[in-house]
This record gives structure tokens, C-alpha cells and sequence, in this order.
């Protein structure tokens, strides 16, 4: 029975997560390779499928949506973990404190005083451009202050090894069920490793995020929901895994009335008031009666209650303003603006296309860039300049000219790799990191992440729908 | 609890309880069929007309065999009440109430699914004999009941799951009394040849009857059986017993312990109070087809009733 051998490993020309020059391994991996070492290869693959079928009997499936409803995929769970050190951990931690807190200061400044429009710190028609800025929310104070409670940041780590943030998910970040879930399956799948490794653990973020959710309220006992779509919305399994470990009720937008500007869920016994809404559901559908008015998954006056404070949406609407990719391009100056300190996790440089000397660089220079939509996700409306065809850039090109606000363009940046099963061996994949940021009275980062790779061989796209699927990430004790 | 959480509660389990009783209904009739003599559509479309789909299969289909009902009960996707189609809505159910009911729970109706799905990607009903595929969606269920019971708390949710897996029950009892009553009609006393004796026990199986039966009565007779599916008080699956547990059930979620305090309180206790003092001989006297047929109606009006309780208290309350 052949044993797992790493004497091909191929990691030229990629920072590889595992080894580094000369197939020597990083210290933290050195136990795991070890283990893997004893293991044959149909053994590991009986681990990978044992993995499969977890995943299934769990329910951890999404409906893609291109696909017809009813398709059901998993994501697929590769079971070679992604390990972070604990000396970087230490460092990403701070930066994403340092991040979140100034994202925050940002948020409430553009609602509130414009401090940084007027010191044109940030262009002001590049801020109120953003598809995710909310009139709306002009003037409005939420608890604490704190309008993105709930973040996740995406890291990668280029060819040197160095950490940098690609962009902020400030709105509705999903994946943290698939952090919590993925840790669960592979305790199963490498139980001996956890002890000796001291991995920390992730399970306690459940408990956080309900004692964040509290604290939003002055109500005692607080009665918590979790607002979602509904089953076919991708994330579904997310929102009713959250909710039932958070011991929160899971509602949609027609278990919920508007009365007299507080908001009750619709019980069998009649009606009862909510205090705290985690809401997976977009501004723009939240309430038919401020937004978009033929929306069925939200509830009419859910935002006026809000106003009148009688109830805690989270996250605020409006926050998604400063995740806008060309307002990122922004954010080491605005963390310098409020905060008086240099941005401890850098940004990726970013040229701005509603800038007119980055326009002509980023046009001259298109098929070395990668080019994305200012308001996209999940990987669509983006352009990989050198991985496209003529035809392909040339049609951006027009794009970007026609409406240069829509588009920002960055360096091809190779995201670092890690080892990953494949059909027949292993090879390195790209993948990219996604940390979870709690801010309620304080800042707290769960050490753990969601850790996405890109299955396809060379692909750096790692988006569940295309292709992508994902890894435990093992954040090791600082020792 | 939610009033559309409660409503999917109900639901989950009615779809579930419908597709145990399909599994058996078509294990049983397969069994009996071996045996007959019969030509095949006389065989297999009682079974078809138990289920009320009798008018979607003439729509669907030109003859009656038994791969065709086998498909058409079991799996077809245009039969929404195929067993492919109770579990996949059952799953929904139980998808759009994650957060309620447990992982066990969860993950046995999620295993369920995924038997039946491919059974129908394999065609199963193709296959000589698929009384094993039909036994282990049967087995399967049971084993869901006996989750829910272990592991749910009786709560709200617990009862109206309760609930709706006895109205659907008392409903699938006594749409198998009705088809099978010519048989049931032939005779008030103890039936004689060989080939009746078989209908009598498949029909008493086909509620999984026969052994509590002849334990209580011994010998098999129309009065009896049509007695001990109708108004036992004690089996599980008796039209009479079915409302008993019920209307416990339903007490328990309003904190009533007598008369009523909604409609639906009221009709589901009238129902059960006139099955409670109802004499057999009387019921066979003025016509055993007509009773059956009252008990059903009156049994979806309860059905409404409780839509107008319990889950739609939302127009309610919007005008008051």
C-alpha cells in the first residue's frame, strides 16, 4: 500500500502554506506531515469521503444560483487543513481590530458629520456613489455606535508570504457555519492532531455573537431573531445552523408585523415583540415601505421601527457603504484619519478607474490586471487580464470606459497555495483567508477562519460558485 | 412558537405519515397480489383510488398495471403525493424548521431523502421486487418517530407534529375501510373461503392491524375488523384513537382540559365525543360508505379550523 509521499510536491513559483524552498516544511505543519506520512493513500481518501458524507447527512448544501432551484450542492471540504501560526495569527488580529474599529469611525462619520469629506480625506462623490450608501440613514446613531457588527475580511497572502486584505465584507458576510461545521468534521478526521497541535478552538462564537447581539438592547431577556430569505437562498443553511445555536428564533420576512413602530413575530399564542434582528436579508429588500417596494422577503416598516430605535437591525443598513472596492482603495488613509496609526494589514494596490491617471494606467494596462466591479461578489463581473482572451479584454475595456465609477483594477496577485487532495495526489491550490470580526461593546476575533481554495488547478478564483471549496483553518497557540 | 414554524410542524409530519402508510399499503398489496387470482387492474387500483389520486392517474395514465401504480405512488414527480414527493416536501419542512427540531431528527429525514431520491435516479420500480425498497422507507419512518419521541421536548411544536401525523392517520384508516367495504359488506359473520380470508388480513395489515387484531377478536369478521379500525379505543391506528391523542395534543397547546376555547377544539372533540358512543351495528345499519364518508369530510373541516386557530392568526391580528 503506497504511503503519502511530499518528495514531488510542486511549489514553484507560489508562496506554499506548508513547505517552504527545497520541499522543506514550516514548522507549523511539521506534526501534521508527519501524521499524513503514516497514512496510505487509500486511507486518506476513505477520510475524504467519510468527510463527503458528513457534509450531506448534515444539510450543509447551497442552491447555486444559476442552477435550477432544487440542485444541491455541498461545499466541498478538502480535509488537508490550512494552519496559521500563531505569531501571524497575533499580528492579523491586531490589524483586523485596528481595521474594523477605523471602518466603523468611517461609517458613522459619512452618516453623521462628514469629517473626512470635508478634509477630502476621500472623494465625497466617490463615497455617495456607492451603491451601498443609504440616504436613508443620514443622521442615524446606532447602538454604540457600531454599524457593522458582524464582519469577515478576505486575506490573502502573496508570492512573499505577506498578508493582505483583498476586500471587506461589511453587510452580510457568510461562511462562519462552514468555519464552525469544517472543525467539527475533521476533530472526527484527525482526532490525535488537535490534542498535540494545541489548535485553538472556534466552537465558543455562537456565544459571542449572542452575547454581542445582547448587548444591543437594553431589553432583559432579549428576544433575539435571525431574519433569512428562506430556504432556497444559498446561505439558508447558515442562517437556521446560527440561529439554532445561538438559541435565537430563525424568522422570515412574513413571520414578522410592524406595529405602532415595534416589531413582533407571529406566534400561535399572538404576537410577540423582538428586540435584535440578525438579519441575512439585503438593505435594498429589508422594508417594502423605504426600499425596493415589490420586495416579499422583508417586512413593511421594519427600517421606521429601526429609526425610532425600537428595534437593533444587524448589521446597520447603510454599512455597506465602505465596503465598496473603490472606497477600500481608500481605507490605509482613512485608518491613519481616525486613528493616527499605519494599517497593520496592508491593502492590495488599487487603481481607482473614476480617477482619470488610473484610468489611462489601468486601460494601457488591462491584460496585466485584474479588474473588478466596484459593487460585485462571488467573483462575477471580474476581469483576470492575464489569464483572458482578446476578445474578453477588449469588451471590458469598453465597459470600464463606459463607466469608469463601476470599476476598480488591481495587480494579478498570486494567492499562496496549500497542499489539497485531488483526484490522484496532492497538489497546491490557491486559497485566500476569511477571518470573523465580532464588534459589539468590544472587538473580538475568533481565532479560526474560513479558509477557501480553489479547486481547479491554477484557477485563483475560490467562490463557492465557481469551483471553489474550502479548508479548516488551524490557528495554532502563540508558544 | 412561530405560527408558519407551527404550521410546518404539521405538515413535516402529515407528509411523513403519508408516505409510512403508502410504503406499507404498497408492500401489502404486492404481497396479496402474488397470491390472487385477479386480473392486475383489479389488483392495483384500490390502491390508487385509497390514496384520492384516482382522477390524477386516469389523467396521467391509460391502463392500470403494477409497475405503473408502483411508480405512481412511489416515485412519480407528478403525483404530489408520490412517496419521492412527501419526503421531498417533508424535508423542506424540516429545512424551513431546522432550528427547531433536532440533529438527529434532521439528519434521519435528510437520510430518508436521500434513499428515495435514488430510488427514483435508479427506478426502483422497475426492479421484480421492490418490497424491500418499500420496507425500508417503512422502517425509516418508524425510526423517525421514534427520534421525534426521544428527543424533542413536548413542546408546542411536539403537539402540532402530533397532530397532523394523527389527522392524517385517522384519514389513511379510513380510506382503507372504505375501499376494501365491499368486502366488508359482503357478510356480518365469519367469512369462509381461502380467498376472502386473504383480503380480510390484507386489509388488516395494510394498517399493520392483524396482530393486535386477533389477539382482541380472534376470529375475523366484517363487524369486528370494521369495529376495531373505527372505534378501538386502544390501537394506535384506529380512526377513534387517532382523535383521542389528538385532542390530548391539542389541549396541551392551549392549556384547555375540557370543552373547547376555538373551532378547532370544538369539531375535533364533537367528532370524537360521536365516535366515542357510536355502536357498530348501528354504523353498518345506516350505511357503512356514508359514515366513512361524513368522517372524512368533517375531518378536513378540522383541518380548516386549525388553519384559522392557530396558523393564520397574522390576518387576525392585522384587523384588530
Amino acid at each position: 500500500m503506497s504511503k503519502i509521499d511530499f518528495s514531488n510536491y510542486e511549489t514553484k513559483g507560489f508562496y506554499d502554506e506548508m513547505f517552504a524552498a527545497d520541499n522543506e516544511v514550516r514548522p507549523s505543519y511539521a506534526l501534521f506531515r508527519k501524521r499524513l506520512e503514516k497514512l496510505s493513500r487509500n486511507k486518506l481518501e476513505f477520510l475524504q469521503h467519510a468527510t463527503d458524507r458528513a457534509q450531506l447527512s448534515l444539510g450543509m448544501t447551497f442552491n447555486v444560483y444559476s442552477d435550477n432551484q432544487g440542485v444541491e450542492r455541498i461545499l466541498h471540504l478538502d480535509i488537508i487543513p490550512r494552519i496559521v501560526s500563531g505569531e501571524d495569527w497575533e499580528v492579523l488580529a491586531k490589524g483586523l481590530e485596528q481595521r474594523i474599529i477605523a471602518l466603523n469611525m468611517f461609517i458613522d462619520d459619512i452618516y453623521n458629520d462628514q469629517k473626512a469629506l470635508k478634509d477630502k480625506i476621500i472623494p465625497k462623490e466617490l463615497v455617495f456613489s456607492s451603491a451601498g450608501y443609504l440616504k436613508e440613514c443620514v443622521g442615524l446613531k446606532p447602538p454604540q455606535n457600531v454599524w457593522s457588527h458582524i464582519s469577515g475580511t478576505d486575506l490573502i497572502r502573496d508570492g512573499k508570504g505577506n498578508f493582505n486584505v483583498l476586500e471587506d465584507n461589511l453587510r452580510c458576510p457568510s461562511g462562519v457555519s462552514y468555519m464552525l461545521e469544517n472543525r467539527e468534521i475533521l476533530k472526527r478526521t484527525f482526532p490525535e492532531l488537535f490534542e498535540k497541535l494545541h489548535v485553538r478552538p472556534v466552537h465558543d462564537y455562537s456565544h459571542y455573537l449572542r452575547d454581542m447581539l445582547e448587548s444591543l438592547t437594553q431589553e432583559s431577556p432579549a428576544s433575539i431573531a435571525v431574519l433569512t430569505p428562506g430556504i432556497y437562498n444559498s446561505a439558508y443553511f447558515e442562517h437556521a445552523y446560527l440561529a439554532q445555536q445561538m438559541g435565537a428564533e430563525l424568522v422570515e420576512g412574513k413571520d414578522l408585523v410592524v406595529k405602532n413602530n415595534f416589531v413582533y413575530m407571529i406566534t400561535t399564542k399572538g404576537l410577540q415583540k423582538v428586540d435584535v434582528i440578525y438579519r441575512r436579508v439585503d438593505d435594498e429588500f429589508l422594508d417594502p415601505l423605504t426600499f425596493n417596494k415589490d420586495s416579499l422577503l422583508g417586512t413593511p416598516g421594519l427600517f421606521g421601527a429601526y429609526l425610532k430605535g425600537n428595534v437593533v437591525l444587524v448589521n446597520a443598513p447603510g454599512a455597506g457603504v465602505a465596503d465598496d472596492k473603490a472606497v477600500y482603495a481608500y481605507i490605509p488613509r482613512l485608518i491613519k484619519y481616525y486613528l493616527g496609526e499605519e494599517a497593520l494589514v496592508k491593502n492590495i494596490k488599487t487603481y481607482i478607474c473614476a480617477e482619470e491617471q488610473d484610468l489611462k494606467y489601468v486601460v494601457e494596462n488591462i491584460a496585466k490586471l485584474v479588474v473588478k466591479q466596484t459593487d460585485g461578489s462571488g467573483g462575477y463581473g471580474m476581469l483576470i487580464g492575464p489569464r483572458a482572451t482578446k476578445k474578453e479584454i477588449e469588451e471590458f475595456s469598453l465597459k470600464v470606459k463606459n463607466n469608469p465609477r463601476n470599476y476598480i483594477a488591481q495587480p494579478m496577485i498570486n494567492l499562496s497555495r496549500v497542499p489539497t487532495m485531488t483526484d490522484d495526489t496532492i497538489e497546491g491550490r490557491h486559497v485566500d483567508l476569511r477571518p470573523y470580526v465580532l464588534y459589539g461593546k468590544n472587538v473580538k476575533i475568533i481565532p479560526g477562519a474560513l479558509t477557501r481554495v480553489a479547486l481547479t488547478k491554477g484557477s485563483l478564483v475560490v467562490n463557492s460558485s465557481q469551483g471553489g471549496g474550502s479548508k479548516d483553518t488551524w490557528v495554532l497557540d502563540n508558544k | 412558537m412561530l405560527s408558519r414554524v407551527a404550521n410546518t410542524m404539521y405538515w413535516m409530519n402529515r407528509y411523513i405519515e403519508r408516505a409510512e402508510n403508502y410504503a406499507r399499503f404498497m408492500d401489502v398489496n404486492f404481497n396479496l397480489a402474488l397470491e390472487s387470482p385477479s386480473d392486475s387492474t383489479e389488483q392495483w387500483k384500490p390502491l390508487v383510488v385509497i390514496t384520492g389520486d384516482w382522477p390524477l392517474y386516469e389523467s396521467l395514465y391509460e391502463k392500470v398495471d403494477k409497475k405503473q401504480v408502483i411508480f405512481f405512488l412511489g416515485f412519480d414527480p407528478e403525483n404530489p403525493n408520490s412517496i419521492y414527493n412527501c419526503i421531498t416536501k417533508a424535508r423542506e419542512n424540516a429545512r424551513a424548521i431546522r432550528p427547531e427540531i433536532t440533529k438527529e431528527v434532521w439528519e434521519q429525514i435528510n437520510s430518508i431523502y436521500f434513499f428515495v431520491k435514488e430510488g427514483l435516479e435508479k427506478k426502483r420500480w422497475k426492479t421484480g421486487d421492490p418490497r424491500y425498497f418499500f420496507k425500508k422507507i417503512r422502517e425509516d419512518c418508524q425510526l423517525l418517530y421514534g427520534i421525534l419521541d426521544s428527543t424533542i421536548s413536548r413542546n408546542e411544536g411536539w403537539h402540532f407534529g402530533k397532530i397532523g401525523q394523527l389527522l392524517e392517520r385517522a384519514d389513511k384508516t379510513s380510506r382503507v375501510i372504505d375501499v376494501k367495504y365491499y368486502i366488508l359488506l359482503t357478510s356480518t359473520e365469519a367469512v369462509g373461503t381461502p380467498l376472502d380470508l386473504m383480503q380480510w388480513a390484507a386489509l388488516l395489515k395494510s394498517v399493520s392491524a392483524f396482530d393486535m387484531y386477533r389477539k382482541k377478536y380472534g376470529k375475523l369478521t366484517a363487524l369486528n375488523i370494521s369495529e376495531f379500525l373505527i372505534l378501538d379505543k386502544t390501537f394506535p391506528r384506529s380512526m377513534l384513537c387517532c382523535l383521542i391523542h389528538a385532542e390530548q395534543s391539542l389541549y396541551a397547546i392551549t392549556g384547555n382540559s375540557g370543552g373547547f376555547t376555538n373551532s378547532a377544539e370544538k369539531q375535533l372533540g364533537k367528532l370524537k365525543a360521536e365516535l366515542e358512543f357510536a355502536d357498530i351495528e348501528d354504523i353498518f345499519n345506516s350505511g357503512l360508505h356514508e359514515y366513512i364518508d361524513g368522517f372524512q369530510q368533517r375531518l378536513n373541516a378540522i383541518s380548516m379550523h386549525f388553519y384559522d386557530s392557530f396558523f393564520t392568526t397574522q390576518i387576525n391580528q392585522m384587523q384588530q
